[in-house]
């Protein structure tokens, strides 16, 4: 019996086409993924499941359980909403009301779907909190959503989605937001919820381990159209579309250990940054860290949100003074640096280049603040080396895509000649095969000019590829340093180990291995 | 909390003794020579001994504002002339003109200025938030024309303009209303609101201008924020999301602007009690000045700095209650 | 670029510029429009008074005719026309005045707030809240009630409104710098070696120029209102400089007998102020899109 049955799908808001003849079916108590870009039409899909688009015309047939939900009218979408498919939105901080208590918000969709009383509402809010595992539920009912963490506000839009235990819950990049190791639990529990009340999950990603983990079936989405779908073992494992398969190319890959016996450039000794906080205790944002940059290496660092790192990315720059401890580049302490020899790249390429200057003059400034009189020639070389044409000097930031924006953030640290360049989470803004091509231009550019690196990510699958080295940071220290291979293969420390089980993997079979070693190394879930 | 209380008030006394320092200094250090402005304009000579025996003009500042302090917490004499003039806790100075505490005189007339501000107060509360809200809404076209039409020329009109068209419309033309003159609550509450109806309207009109396009931009913001589309996903009622959600979300800049607004109930109150005649606290300002008593113009003055600060700290709080993320700091 | 496209599109935004600058035109050119009326602010025409219905002038709407455009003042004679028009100088001239002050005093005690050290913010910070928390319009009757009468009045009165009323510029240019010192342009130029001065004048202060603006707009009818307020109560400019509001506050004893005497400044005021605001609030449309519609 299937939940839900679409038929040739067509949104379109104005001449715009949003979604172009999708048709799927969701089975009973399974998972289907819907994979795709920005741009792909996943989201446009999953808002008009719930009927919340205002301004589009939607064309074809949605079937919800032999109802017809194309052509209900306000009243009717009413009812179903929460009551029988429930939604879990991306950004758990804004989607819930700051005004009102997580107990609430239950409350109140329970109340309003099934008439029960206030004190069996609460009752039920509750309930549904204890059953995602939220420690304490009855006390944490009377918090507010910026009191609590971002992974357990997600548990709490997936505990409302429970409340009326609808027939389908649809997730609309429930873990995007969140840490990776957050992300794993998350969908752990979204896998437990659906085998446990036997609940429908439509779960919509743009990345391909997440869906290979959690879904039985799965749709590849391009431009409004599905372009491959099937079981997930088959569609990820013997793509037959390209798209399918530059996309699963796409997804970073580990790379063939590079050898480096340079001499240490950047060495951090003792390291702390303690940030004062009024009546309260300091924060150790950087907590006793030493480690050394060998020069032409790529030193990789990863940590979650909250770990310190950009913290520590801008200490490495000298742009924040430590606390204690010394930072020297070449033997000389950081604070005295020359102009220009230590770089960064940073992770928004929006917010990182002056909205009303034009890129050319952007990436020319530290040209011109080292005495170069005439930079334009030097620029336009720059902007070729990094993929971009040569005319590309005169636009302006909002006119290019993120992945062009970024490369212009590369050609503005290449600039002044740089001996360290530190890289924050600079393609974790990019779509994945954006992504692919920014990583592989640092490559091609480490190697012809010998850069020194660090690259700091979140993310584990792309520091595989990059880095050589690769250290782990938690709570303000490297917990484990070591070579990358090594590392991946055999981690020491909890934490690394609790970080390589949560990466999400395009491999169905993988992922399942990985979610038994998850539930094996006994991670309480209440942690976040 | 209790600690937070204790450091805002702790706080506001501070900004207050930092006003009375400035006003002290201004006016008693300004060119003109404080004892010839204290002593009024029916001066005499023997009068003016009196007042700089009194004020103690020949001691150094420091000593008179010690003396003005000392006189705030504890309560003053004047010793000057055959009577010795007993100003009692919190002595705010001595208006030899009316021969008159200056408390007491604020005393009278705060009343007055009381009713104006804060029936004004409601009036453009009721009516701004009301329009903002329906207008917020985009439901009519017409009247988000005339709410965005009348907010702009409540900007571009001064209350005594305002004032003064409506007295010539109702009182002069229509005479529909006698011109106004005040009558205490207390007396006859239907003559005082009759009476005090002209004054409420002209300052509530250049107000509801501001609390509606506040509560309209604050709507629509709110409107578009994340957790009412998890609202609406949810399958809640329109007039639920709007009145249990958007309206919180626009309260805080309106409980900014209410605060501002009752602090700035002295700007207000000279403007329109000078503009209708009403004995409040902002005439007497007007009327010191014409009669040049320095003592009651520092008076009133550091009376609105204490309604500011007052307003300013209440709103703090309140704060706290509409939006929940804000910190106590 | 699309900030003029919106202006140019924005009926109101054109309609009040060209008033405002039509009466910023009048105050420049008032002694030869004046000249050109044949009058002159200060003359009394007695005869020109009907004595025995106490000085309301002569001749429907207040006593227009060929000689006198606008008709003439009651109790005194002068002709209403050239008061008008020098009234319009000391207007404008003193809201303009005031509001060139706050702004530049306003930016830079907001700038260095924002861009100092936390004593530095903390302190200025200080500053700007007791600016705030003076009674500004009290505040300004009382000095302009001791300062003593032969210092130049409208000068006078900018200075005094300009130093009561630069709190708010100073707030929003430190909350914008605040703001904009986070992003990661700011770091990239530092890190490229800039100082902060530099990156004051080349990253900041262009990010600084819309909101101040939009801000500055609607400083200037306020402290319009701020002088024809002051002027009302008497403390403003002295008689026989004439300004919009203290001929208002003369034309509240007149207004039953001689209603023109009150409509023509009264509607000059509010034509003026209304002008202005319909530019602040094209301005604040065309400059940020987000914040649609009306003036926040």
């Amino acid at each position: 019996m299937t939940t839900l049955t679409v038929e040739n799908l067509r949104i379109r808001f104005g001449d715009t086409v949003a979604v172009d003849g999708l048709s799927f079916e969701l089975p009973a108590g399974s998972a289907l993924g819907i994979v795709g870009e920005s741009g792909s039409g996943k989201s446009a899909t999953a808002l008009a499941l719930l009927g919340l688009h205002t301004s589009a015309t939607i064309e074809g047939r949605i079937s919800f359980d032999d109802l017809d939900l194309t052509g209900l009218n306000d009243k009717q979408w009413r009812q179903i909403r929460g009551a029988r498919i429930a939604m879990v939105f991306q950004e758990p901080l804004t989607a819930l009301s700051p005004f009102h208590t997580i107990g609430d918000q239950i409350a109140e969709v329970y109340r309003l779907h099934s008439g029960a009383s206030r004190q069996a509402a609460r009752q039920r809010a509750v309930e549904v909190l204890r059953q995602v595992h939220i420690p304490d539920p009855a006390g944490r009912a009377a918090s507010y959503p910026h009191q609590f963490s971002g992974g357990m506000r997600q548990r709490a839009l997936i505990a409302m989605a429970l409340a009326c235990r609808p027939r389908l819950i649809v997730a609309d990049e429930p873990t995007t937001a969140l840490d990776v190791t957050v992300q794993a639990q998350i969908l752990d529990l979204l896998d437990e919820v659906r085998e446990t009340t036997g609940t429908s999950l439509l779960l919509i990603s743009h990345d391909l381990g997440v869906v290979a983990g959690s879904c039985d079936r799965v749709v590849v989405m391009r431009r409004g159209l599905a372009v491959e779908q099937g079981e997930t073992a088959a569609v990820l494992g013997a793509p037959t579309d390209a798209y399918t398969r530059e996309l699963l190319q796409a997804a970073p890959h580990p790379t063939p250990p590079r050898k480096n016996d340079g001499k240490p450039l950047l060495r951090l000794a003792g390291v702390r940054k303690h940030f004062k906080q009024r009546r309260r205790e300091p924060v150790k944002a950087v907590d006793d860290v030493t480690l050394d940059v060998r020069a032409g290496e790529t030193l990789g660092i990863v940590g979650e949100s909250g770990t310190g790192k950009t913290t520590l990315a801008r200490l490495m720059t000298g742009l924040l003074t430590q606390s204690a401890g010394t930072i020297t580049l070449d033997g000389v302490d950081i604070a005295r640096r020359p102009g220009g020899s230590v770089q960064m790249v940073f992770q928004d390429p929006l917010s990182s280049l002056n909205p009303r200057r034009t890129i050319g003059e952007s990436i020319a400034d530290p040209l011109r603040l080292s005495g170069v009189r005439d930079p334009r020639s030097r620029v336009e070389d720059l902007l070729e080396r990094v993929g971009l044409a040569r005319r590309e000097y005169d636009r302006y930031p909002h006119q290019l895509s993120g992945g062009m924006r970024q490369r212009v953030g590369i050609a503005r640290a290449l600039a002044p000649g740089p001996r360290l360049i530190v890289c924050d989470e600079p393609v974790s803004s990019l779509d994945v095969t954006t992504q692919a091509q920014v990583l592989a231009l640092l490559e091609d550019l480490r190697e012809e000019l010998g850069l020194t690196m660090v690259f700091i990510s979140h993310d584990l699958a792309v520091l595989r590829q990059i880095a050589d080295r690769v250290a782990v940071l938690a709570d303000g220290r490297i917990v484990e340093i070591g070579d990358t291979a090594q590392v991946y293969a055999a981690p020491q420390h909890p934490y690394t180990k609790e970080l390589l089980a949560a990466v999400p993997v395009a491999d169905p079979a993988e992922a399942r291995r990985l979610r038994a070693l998850r539930r094996s190394l006994d991670l309480s879930d209440t942690k976040s | 909390m209790i600690g937070y209380l204790v450091r805002r008030v702790g706080g506001a006394v501070l900004v207050l003794f930092g006003l009375s320092l400035l006003l002290y200094g201004l006016f008693y250090l300004a060119p003109s020579d404080p004892a010839i402005l204290t002593c009024g304009k029916g001066c005499t000579p023997e009068r003016l001994a009196e007042v700089r025996h009194a004020l103690g003009v020949d001691d150094p500042v420091a000593t008179q504002y010690a003396h003005f302090v000392r006189g705030l917490v504890a309560g003053r004499d004047y010793p000057a002339g055959p009577a010795t003039r007993h100003c009692p806790a919190p002595c705010l100075g001595y208006s030899f003109e009316t021969d008159q505490p200056v408390t007491r005189l604020l005393l009278d007339r705060l009343p007055v200025s009381a009713s104006l501000a804060l029936g004004a107060e409601v009036l453009a509360l009721t009516a701004g938030i009301g329009a903002g809200v329906l207008s917020g809404l985009r439901r009519y076209r017409w009247l988000d024309r005339i709410v965005n039409g009348l907010v702009l020329a409540g900007y571009a009109v001064p209350v005594f303009l305002v004032g003064l068209l409506l007295l010539l419309l109702f009182c002069v033309q229509l005479q529909w209303l006698p011109f106004p003159s005040y009558v205490p609550l207390t007396t006859d509450p239907l003559a005082w609101a009759r009476n005090l109806l002209l004054p409420w309207v002209a300052l509530a009109v250049i107000q509801t201008a501001a609390y509606a396009r506040l509560t309209r931009a604050g709507i629509q913001e709110t409107l578009a924020e994340d957790h009412i589309r998890t609202a609406r996903a949810y399958g809640l009622p329109e007039r639920r999301i709007i009145w249990r959600r958007a309206l919180r979300g626009a309260l805080l800049p309106l409980v900014t602007l209410t605060a501002i607004d009752l602090a700035a109930i002295m700007t207000s109150a000279v403007l329109t009690e000078t503009m209708f005649g009403l004995p409040g606290v902002g005439q007497l300002l007007v009327g010191a000045v014409n009669q040049i008593d320095l003592p009651v113009v520092v008076g009133v003055t550091l009376l609105a700095g204490l309604l500011i600060v007052a307003a300013n700290t209440v709103a703090d709080l309140l704060y706290r209650a509409v939006d929940p993320r804000v910190e106590l700091r | 670029m699309t900030v003029l496209r919106r202006l140019r599109g924005d009926r109101g935004f054109l309609a009040g510029s060209v008033v405002a600058l039509l009466m910023v035109l009048v105050a420049v050119v008032a002694p030869l429009l004046a000249a050109a009326a044949g009058q002159d602010y200060t003359n009394y025409h007695d005869n020109l008074l009907d004595s025995a219905r106490g000085g309301v002038p002569l001749g429907r709407f207040g006593g227009m005719s060929a000689d006198h455009w606008l008709g003439v003042e009651p109790g005194t004679g002068r002709d209403l026309f050239a008061r008008v028009v020098y009234g319009a100088r000391v207007s404008l001239g003193v809201a303009v005045g005031a509001t060139m002050l706050q702004v530049l005093f306003g930016v830079l005690v907001g700038t260095a707030a924002g861009l100092g050290g936390r004593w530095a913010d903390a302190a200025l910070t200080r500053v700007v809240d007791l600016v705030l928390a003076v009674p500004s319009l009290v505040l300004a009757i009382s000095l302009l009630a001791i300062v003593p009468p032969d210092w130049p009045r409208p000068l006078l009165l900018a200075a005094v409104i300009a130093v009561l009323g630069w709190g708010g510029t100073a707030r929003i240019t430190r909350g914008e710098t605040l703001s904009l010192r986070t992003r990661d342009y700011v770091a990239a130029a530092r890190l490229s070696g800039a100082g902060w001065f530099r990156i004051a004048r080349r990253e900041i202060a262009p990010g600084l120029a819309a909101p101040v603006l939009t801000y500055a707009a609607l400083l200037l009818p306020t402290n319009m209102i701020a002088e024809a307020g002051l002027s009302f109560l008497g403390v403003g400019v002295r008689p026989p400089t004439p300004s919009w509001g203290q001929m208002l506050s003369t034309a509240t004893t007149w207004f039953r007998a001689d209603p023109m005497y009150v409509a023509v400044p009264g509607g000059l005021l509010f034509l003026t102020l209304l002008a202005f605001v319909l530019v602040a609030n094209g301005l604040r449309r065309a400059l940020d899109p987000r914040q649609s519609e009306v003036l926040r």
